[in-house]
């Protein structure tokens, strides 16, 4: 076998998947109609307000074409074939299906969640296991909701937020992506299952990641995840969103929507490792994964960071983007795509420069392996009110194998001459000289590639909390281990 | 003691062959000089000793310290104190020098069952090394070989090679693109090594290198085999004389 295949074949991670229940659900029979949507609020026992906002979304929806244009192919999705609602299960009945202890978890799936390094409170609730079992994430979870009460944040499901602060709901939802923003984000509106809210007030910097409480009470938001985090002046928060653990999910589409909004000197750090299901090695089966994540920085002085490792979904189509409209507010977008087997990564960021001397920072990675597509598309925009604005982009392909693809697709507009825009651009390849030459130095070929790997992604781990990028650096050392002989 | 042991050995690429019967015998303690014109299979000789695929052995047999060679992969070449020395070193940009230093030389120590060493000590060892080699330490934080000279590329294989003390060092042409002090510094550093207990081949297409380190023996390989052995006074022979003669008489 020549070096290349070996190395071919390293990347041919077998997904290990997650948990799959097959407990009875209350389904409403597929199709979407006016009737559905209401159910779905009626269910939910939304206020007024929110029943008009999704039949606007709903009708304007219906007026809409699924967008063409992105580097992605797949059969058509008939819409009308879905099923829009499942109803939540009772705590018994949902724990009756659980796990009952970590003793009757399969020992796979605790092996990998070793390997990905993530806390041991937290294994048993990634597996399922009922949480009253679980003593340890009960007491984070206690510990950590006393703490964000007593500095004022708020972060709870977004179906709990309707009801105990409608007002504040009231206020964000939907100015940052309009409810007929894109074909996707206009079915999330209509239709959105649940998702997270969280508020930092004025002057309070959260005292805690909000990742750990949130993975474990998050789990199974649904296919229409809808996520509002509002910081107030001043204040300071950094939300993680995913797992490294792998996730299923029966439903093919997911089609989420994030919405974020800083006031003046307001910080939000958003950071995502996505690890769905991406279908088989034949490129059978896997989540659409089809996102509209934007951030307003609205304030001035205000900054917004996006951190991505995209390395699940079938397809995945995600522009994490930032609308810098205070004066001297920032935007970063910092990325790793991970593309394998039959997957296909359309994703970047936009940077829309409104306010003077904004800057934005683009880094971007991908790695393509077998015979995968992975392009990155991304806009920076400065409008003629953005005086002295700045934007850095940096995007750089690696590939192993030469059976995939790796495209870049920069857009940029400029309507204000004293802009100041860089574009860096490269691709390489993991050659079989470097993987001989570290092989020749002792090293084995797992840990050549990962290294090769992870020197690549450097620049966006760098950007990740702390135990987030040890775990993300896992997650591409376990995917690409998985496979070796 | 025998540390490297080749006989008879055949390898080809493709339908081509290009090793055609090489007999050649390293004991601990000696230095093994091998020249030959472009393209007669030096390179392909060690490429073959470190285990690199894509070349077919289809006759002989390699032995190490008594081990039968290719029943090893590449690492496991190299943990058991086989370095090979590249005619031209590969750039890993994104991949710290220092960080490749490190797993190199923890992977030997796992393989002799030791712990990591620790980072301190590794430093210390690393910074004294560097010295030596007359580099500066900012060549430990850059990407490895990325950007470097020729010359430096060339440093830098030796000074992977004395961090990992290997028991037999294949060096190729690494004398090739240095200039008079790099030349100074890298033979310096190969007479470090040397040893009792240790073995050195060189691969070179000048005497000047045999100068500074004089070889027990050398070689002449001729398309894909060794047409001629002798002491150190053959390299001045061929630099006085040129291949002509020897060509002539093996063909
Ligand atoms: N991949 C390959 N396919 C075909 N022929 C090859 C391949 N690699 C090497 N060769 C041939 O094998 C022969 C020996 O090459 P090798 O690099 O071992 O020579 P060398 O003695 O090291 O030469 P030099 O002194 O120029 O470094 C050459 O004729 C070369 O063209
Ligand atoms: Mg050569």
């Amino acid at each position: 076998m020549s070096e290349q295949q070996e190395l071919e074949q390293l990347v041919q991670r077998d997904y290990k998947y997650g948990f799959v229940t097959d407990i009875e659900q209350e389904i409403i029979p597929p199709g979407l109609n006016e009737d559905v949507v209401r159910l779905i609020s009626a269910k939910k026992n939304e206020p007024e307000f929110l029943l008009e906002w999704r039949l606007k979304a709903f009708r304007h929806w219906q007026t809409m074409a699924e967008p063409q244009w992105a580097h992605v192919h797949y059969p058509p999705i008939d819409y009308q074939a879905l099923s829009y609602y499942a109803a939540p299960k009772s705590k018994e009945e949902i724990d009756a299906n659980r796990p009952k202890s970590l003793d009757d978890v399969d020992p796979k799936l605790l092996e990998m969640y070793e390997k990905l390094g993530i806390p041991l409170h937290e294994r048993a609730a990634l597996a399922g296991v009922a949480v009253d079992a679980v003593f340890d994430s009960v007491s984070v979870t206690t510990t950590f909701r006393e703490k964000l009460a007593e500095v004022g944040v708020i972060f709870c499901s977004f179906s709990e937020a309707v009801h105990s602060h409608p007002e504040l709901i009231q206020k964000y939802l939907g100015t940052v992506v309009p409810a007929g923003d894109n074909y996707y984000a206009a079915l999330n509106s209509a239709v959105f299952s649940d998702g997270s809210f969280v508020f930092i007030p004025k002057g309070v910097r959260c005292p805690m990641e909000l990742s750990t409480y949130f993975r474990i009470n998050a789990m199974n938001t649904g296919q229409f995840e809808r996520t509002l985090i509002v910081a107030e002046e001043g204040a300071h928060v950094s939300y993680l969103e995913g797992c490294t653990a792998p996730q299923r999910d029966e439903n093919q589409l997911h089609a989420a929507v994030v919405e974020l909004v800083t006031l003046d000197d307001a910080t939000i750090k958003y950071s995502t490792v996505q690890n769905w299901y991406p279908g088989d090695e034949e490129g059978r089966g896997g989540i659409y994964n089809f996102v509209t994540k934007r951030g307003d920085a609205r304030g001035h002085r205000s900054k917004i960071t996006w951190t991505q490792v995209e390395a699940g979904s079938a397809i995945t189509w995600k522009y994490p983007s930032c609308i810098l409209r205070g004066d001297d507010s920032v935007g970063e977008f910092y990325s790793v795509a991970v593309s394998n087997h039959f997957q296909q990564v359309d994703s970047g960021t936009k940077m829309i420069h409104l306010g003077k001397r904004t800057r934005s920072t683009i880094v971007s990675k991908s790695i393509s392996a077998g015979r995968s597509q992975n392009s990155y598309r991304g806009l920076v925009h400065i409008a003629k009110s953005a005086d002295d604005a700045r934007n850095y982009t940096q995007c750089d392909a690696l590939l192993i194998g030469d059976r995939n693809g790796a495209h870049t697709f920069p857009y940029i507009e400029v309507k204000n001459a004293s802009a100041q825009i860089e574009h860096e651009a490269t691709t390489s390849k993991i050659s079989d000289d470097q993987i001989f030459y570290l092989k020749s130095r002792g090293i084995s070929e797992e840990n050549a590639t990962n290294m090769i790997v992870n020197g690549f992604c450097k620049d966006v781990f760098n950007e990740l909390p702390m135990e987030f990028a040890v775990e993300a650096q896992a997650l591409l050392a376990v995917s690409l281990e998985g496979s070796v002989g | 003691m025998k540390l490297l042991d080749i006989k008879n050995l055949h390898a080809k690429i493709g339908d081509k062959p290009i090793l055609r019967g090489i007999n050649l015998t390293v004991n601990a303690g000696e230095v093994h000089a091998i020249m030959g014109p472009n393209g007669s299979g030096k390179s392909t000789l060690c490429q073959v000793l470190g285990g690199r695929e894509g070349y077919e052995i289809t006759e002989g047999t390699i032995e190490f310290e008594g081990k039968n060679l290719l029943d090893l992969s590449t690492e496991e070449r190299a943990v058991a104190g086989l370095l090979l020395g590249f005619q031209h070193p590969v750039e890993i940009p994104g991949v710290k020098n220092i960080y490749l230093l490190k797993e190199a030389l923890n992977a030997q120590r796992a393989a002799q069952g030791l712990d990591d060493m620790d980072t301190f000590a590794f430093m210390k060892l690393i910074r004294e090394l560097v010295k030596t080699m007359d580099m500066d330490d900012a060549f430990l934080h850059r990407g490895v070989n990325a950007g470097f000279s020729g010359g430096e590329k060339k440093r830098n294989e030796i000074l992977q090679m004395l961090l990992l003390q290997p028991k037999l060092a294949l060096l190729d042409e690494t004398d090739s693109g240095l200039d008079i002090d790099a030349l100074k510094v890298v033979s310096d550093g190969i007479n470090r090594l040397r040893g009792a207990d240790r073995g050195i081949v060189l691969v070179t297409h000048y005497q000047r290198l045999l100068s500074y380190v004089e070889p027990d023996f050398v070689h002449i390989l001729y398309k894909g085999q060794i047409i001629k052995s002798g002491d150190k006074s053959l390299a001045l022979q061929l630099e006085a004389e040129g291949y002509q003669d020897f060509l002539e008489a093996a063909s």
